[in-house]
């Protein structure tokens, strides 16, 4: 039941501020701090995000192969590789490393 | 219609085909992490058809697996998806759609129909960039998902095939094009001391929403450090024009 309050919450309040992005008259969200913020909040989360998944399990912080499987989506990044293709690396990195006992 | 506006319209539809395809495509990997973590097939396929945005649905999952607060876990999940409210705003004002067709475009309003809008010279092509990208990525995002959830049911053991990398993975796919200057990277920076730092000391999901502070923080300490030095604003601005 929990999963799916959190589903119907997460569905109620994305679409509501895509359509609310379409609705409102221009320039109510076009002031510089509002931008700027708009556009540094999803590096936070990103940021935080990607390291909690990558190091930690539950409230622990761990070191495994996801880390080996983070780097090669690093490299993958850095050599212009497509988003599939990142995602790939890090997937297919990560199970050798397990398959080699990591 | 004349020849060369029929090229165009082809061109079109090919950048988007082939935009809607590759991360189309992608939304197995979220198949696979949401049954992965627990999600049945019917709430995995319901994160795809109501939610449609990546960042959002792998982040609500893991937080979900974390057997975090189901109110936290969707915060962190809407505060991903607040950049769509901007993209709205400049698709508006490219797109020009009539007032009701709105509420039926919103729920394309994402990263990749907004990249792909973006990149065409006329009103004509922006409206076939969306529309065939949002479709392409709808449909392929949906049928990927469900194929990934009945994928992981039967593979088992996932973390084996290495598979719960896709979710960190894809965030840092879409994290990695935004560290443009120093403010990103000072703000992913802070973020990831605060999100790893403060994981066992607060409740699942709280440390990610604590996380999202550091962008106001560094906006801050900007703000003071231009205010401080004598000119520091025009020296700042030519900076940012070499960093891009």
């Amino acid at each position: 039941m929990n999963i799916w309050i959190a589903i119907a919450v997460t569905a109620v309040g994305c679409y509501a501020v895509k359509l609310l992005g379409l609705l409102v008259p221009v320039g109510v969200l076009e002031k510089p701090l509002v931008k700027k913020m708009a556009a540094l909040l999803p590096v936070a989360l990103l940021a935080a995000l990607t390291a909690q998944q990558t190091f930690a399990e539950g409230q622990e912080l761990i070191l495994d192969a996801k880390a080996a499987g983070l780097l090669a989506a690093a490299v993958a990044f850095v050599l212009r590789a497509p988003f599939l293709l990142i995602i790939g690396a890090a997937v297919i990195v990560t199970a050798g490393v397990r398959a080699i006992g990591g | 219609m004349t020849p060369a506006a029929a090229k165009a319209d082809s061109a079109v539809v090919r950048d988007a085909l082939g935009v809607g395809f590759a991360v189309g495509l992608s939304g197995f990997a979220f198949g696979v992490t949401s049954a992965s973590n627990g999600l049945s097939l019917l709430q995995t396929c319901a994160l795809s058809l109501l939610v449609f945005t990546g960042a959002s649905q792998f982040a609500l999952v893991g937080a979900l697996a974390g057997g975090g607060n189901p109110l936290t876990a969707a915060a962190g999940a809407f505060f991903l998806g607040v950049r769509n409210a901007f993209y709205g705003l400049r698709l508006s004002q490219l797109l020009q759609l009539p007032r009701w067709v709105r509420p039926f475009a919103a729920q394309w309003v994402i990263d990749e129909t907004t990249a792909v809008t973006l990149a065409q010279p006329t009103r004509r092509a922006r409206r076939i960039g969306f529309v065939v990208t949002g479709l392409t990525l709808y449909v392929l995002w949906n049928l990927t998902t469900l194929l990934g959830a009945v994928g992981a049911e039967a593979i088992g053991d996932t973390d084996a095939w290495g598979l719960d990398a896709a979710g960190p993975a894809t965030f840092l796919a879409l994290l990695a094009p935004m560290l443009r200057t120093a403010t990103e990277r000072a703000v992913a920076a802070l973020a990831v001391v605060l999100g790893l730092g403060l994981l066992p000391v607060l409740p699942n999901g709280v440390p990610v929403l604590v996380a999202a502070l550091a962008a106001p923080l560094v906006l801050f300490v900007q703000g003071r450090r231009k205010d401080d030095v004598p000119g520091g604003s025009a020296s700042r601005n030519s900076q940012e024009g070499t960093d891009r």
